[in-house]
């Protein structure tokens, strides 16, 4: 977060600039202008978003990487313009970006791939995936902070291999147990597969203490970047990872596409996870040889629309600078959290601990259900997510059930914060719970 | 009164501070039902006459949000003032009865829960128009109808 200090954030007249391109946010809900707070969830579109995806069905649609028709090369050509977009954007070869349908599969393509080279599948004829063979002895190391989506496919990998799943535990402030990392990942350790950022506290995880365990005993590092690359620099290289994934819907892009980069290195040699069309040499009725990666990992009709709007969704961000989004979202973060700890009765999910986060907190009202709280900023017209986040462990960790979270975009006004808090301090008044410190208190 | 107000109407924040119907005995037969979305959770039991033909009790535990306590605690409070009426519902008139309750909760504020057939729990009419939230208050009555589809109802 130093980069966020040095660098000055977004003027107002910048923001409003940049509110002007989202048509959605001039609507009302419920009476009130909307304000959109639950960018953690999915980030709303910029018109040129909406537009290029469009235009490419106006224009450009055909299926890409076969046919010899001009549409067919134009379109084959703003796909593969788009893999180059998003290379340049995490600093790295074109090779290693492979689309997804979304980060979830982008994840169980990783796990399925290691677990087919430990079925003794291969990239192809040569079985070089065998050394990243998992079986009984060996251990998976994720966190207990992670995104179901980080948790799940590696419970399913360990299930089918034998391996073993281990987890790096949640201390009480919500930040990770490094004490434990370094005794948890170990001579056994195979992968260790860990988050960025909490998409419940925000809290940007310390990867330069996890990373050097991983790599000392020679463990590959999958990261799980969804909550990071719409708020900081990503680079994968100098992060050390071998994987890294993120969502297009997260990042100002449309739904429907994922990323993966991987080394090119290891794309090369796991064999494939999905299996069919578009990633094939030669095919016979016994066997069949894959292409290299990226497409090896692409079967099928790719998301070209929704990769042409991700590329236009990356210059978007590019053009603002991503130091300046963090330098503005670290401000609004500092507002949020410093309006909600005034607000009586109200605990923020992590809030002990002092590591660098990005602009999101999540909340539990004393005495109101998430759900209830949240149709409370409903009724303002303000959108927030309620519910565990896809993150029941953590939220089990921390004691409850459900929270609250708010999360700020790139178009997040301090407005929009203080029309937060302000709902915020309503929830307990509105439910009979008032005190009389609330009231006072509950000026921003 | 605001969509707000009306949503969560006095009866309901009663209800779901001082829930009627709440205690479970062990063994008892039950059907746990949970929402996902948001972690409400309703075990719930239908306590039956000795002949087995009528419902004596609605009884259950649970723990989630207001709507969705609400929503128990008034299933099992009509339930009471069915019995106190001396027409305890049949296994037929429950199944019809919560068949009217879903149809009222989708209809997005089309269908007004009736108060002579629902008494208080006609208040959670007003969740009809937050499709987000018929789940939580359907969670009792689905958990019911779970246990009549058991019972061969």
């Amino acid at each position: 977060m130093n980069i966020a200090l040095r660098t000055p954030a977004l003027t107002s007249a910048e923001v409003e600039s940049v509110r002007a391109q989202f048509p959605i946010l001039s609507r009302e809900v419920n009476g009130h202008p909307l304000a959109y707070l639950d960018s953690a969830a999915t980030a709303q579109k910029p018109n040129r978003v909406i537009e290029a995806e469009s235009t490419f069905y106006r224009e450009s649609n055909a299926a890409v990487h076969r046919g010899a028709h001009t549409l067919a090369g134009e379109a084959t050509e703003l796909y593969e313009d788009a893999r180059r977009t998003v290379a340049a954007f995490l600093a790295v070869d074109e090779n290693e970006v492979v689309f997804t349908s979304h980060a979830t599969e982008a994840l169980n393509l990783v796990a399925y791939a290691l677990g087919n080279a430990s079925i003794g599948r291969g990239a192809g004829a040569n079985p070089t995936a065998a050394p990243y063979a998992l079986g009984p002895g060996d251990e998976i190391v994720t966190t207990e902070l992670e995104h179901h989506a980080n948790l799940i496919p590696w419970q399913e990998l360990a299930a089918r291999t034998g391996a073993t799943l281990r987890y790096i535990p949640v201390l009480d402030h919500g930040g990770l147990d490094l004490e434990a990392a370094a005794h948890i990942i170990g001579e056994r350790t195979r992968v260790l597969t860990i988050t960025h950022v909490s998409n419940v506290t925000g809290v940007i995880t310390p990867l330069e203490a996890l990373v050097p365990l991983a790599r000392a005993v020679g463990a590959l590092v999958v990261l799980d970047a969804c909550q990071s690359a719409p708020h900081l620099t990503l680079r994968p290289r100098e992060l050390d990872v071998d994987f890294a994934v993120f969502s297009g819907h997260k990042l100002y892009g449309p739904t429907g596409i994922g990323v993966l980069y991987g080394r090119a290195a290891l794309l090369d040699a796991l064999p494939p996870f999905l299996y069919g069309g578009s990633m094939i040499t030669t095919v016979t009725m016994e066997r069949a040889e894959y292409l290299p990666s990226p497409q090896r990992f692409e079967t099928g009709t790719p998301r070209i629309a929704q990769a042409v709007g991700l590329a236009e969704a990356v210059r978007f961000v590019e053009e603002i600078g991503l130091d300046r989004i963090a330098a503005t979202e670290h401000a609004l973060t500092a507002r949020l959290l410093h309006g909600l700890a005034r607000i009586p009765g109200i605990r923020v999910l992590g809030a002990e601990n002092s590591a660098p986060r990005v602009g999101l907190a999540s909340i539990v009202v004393d005495g109101v259900h998430a759900h209830d709280a949240g149709q409370v900023l409903d009724g303002a017209g303000i959108a927030v997510r309620v519910g565990h986040h896809c993150a029941q462990p953590l939220h089990r960790r921390f004691g409850v059930t459900a929270s609250l979270r708010i999360s700020a975009g790139v178009y997040t006004t301090a407005d929009e914060i203080d029309r937060a808090l302000e709902a915020v301090a309503s929830i307990r008044p509105f439910f009979g719970l008032a005190d009389d410190a609330t009231a006072e208190a509950a000026q921003p | 009164m605001s969509g707000l107000e009306q949503l969560y109407q006095q009866i309901i924040l009663d209800h779901s501070k001082h829930p009627h119907g709440v205690g479970l005995e062990l063994g008892e037969t039950t059907s746990h039902q949970r929402n996902p979305v948001c972690g409400d959770e309703i075990t719930l039991a239908l306590r039956w006459d000795a002949a087995h033909e009528h419902v004596e009790a609605v009884a259950w535990e649970g723990a989630g949000c207001s709507i969705s306590q609400a929503s128990a605690s008034l299933l099992a409070t009509l339930a009471e003032e069915s019995v106190a009426e001396g027409e305890a519902w049949t296994p037929e008139q429950l199944t019809t009865l919560i068949d009217e309750f879903r149809e009222a909760l989708r209809s997005r504020g089309a269908i007004q829960l009736g108060e002579e057939r629902f008494g208080d729990a006609a208040a959670l009419s007003g969740v009809s128009k937050y499709v987000a939230r018929v789940k939580c208050a359907m969670l009792a009555w689905v958990a019911a109808e779970d246990l009549l589809a058991r019972r061969g109802a």
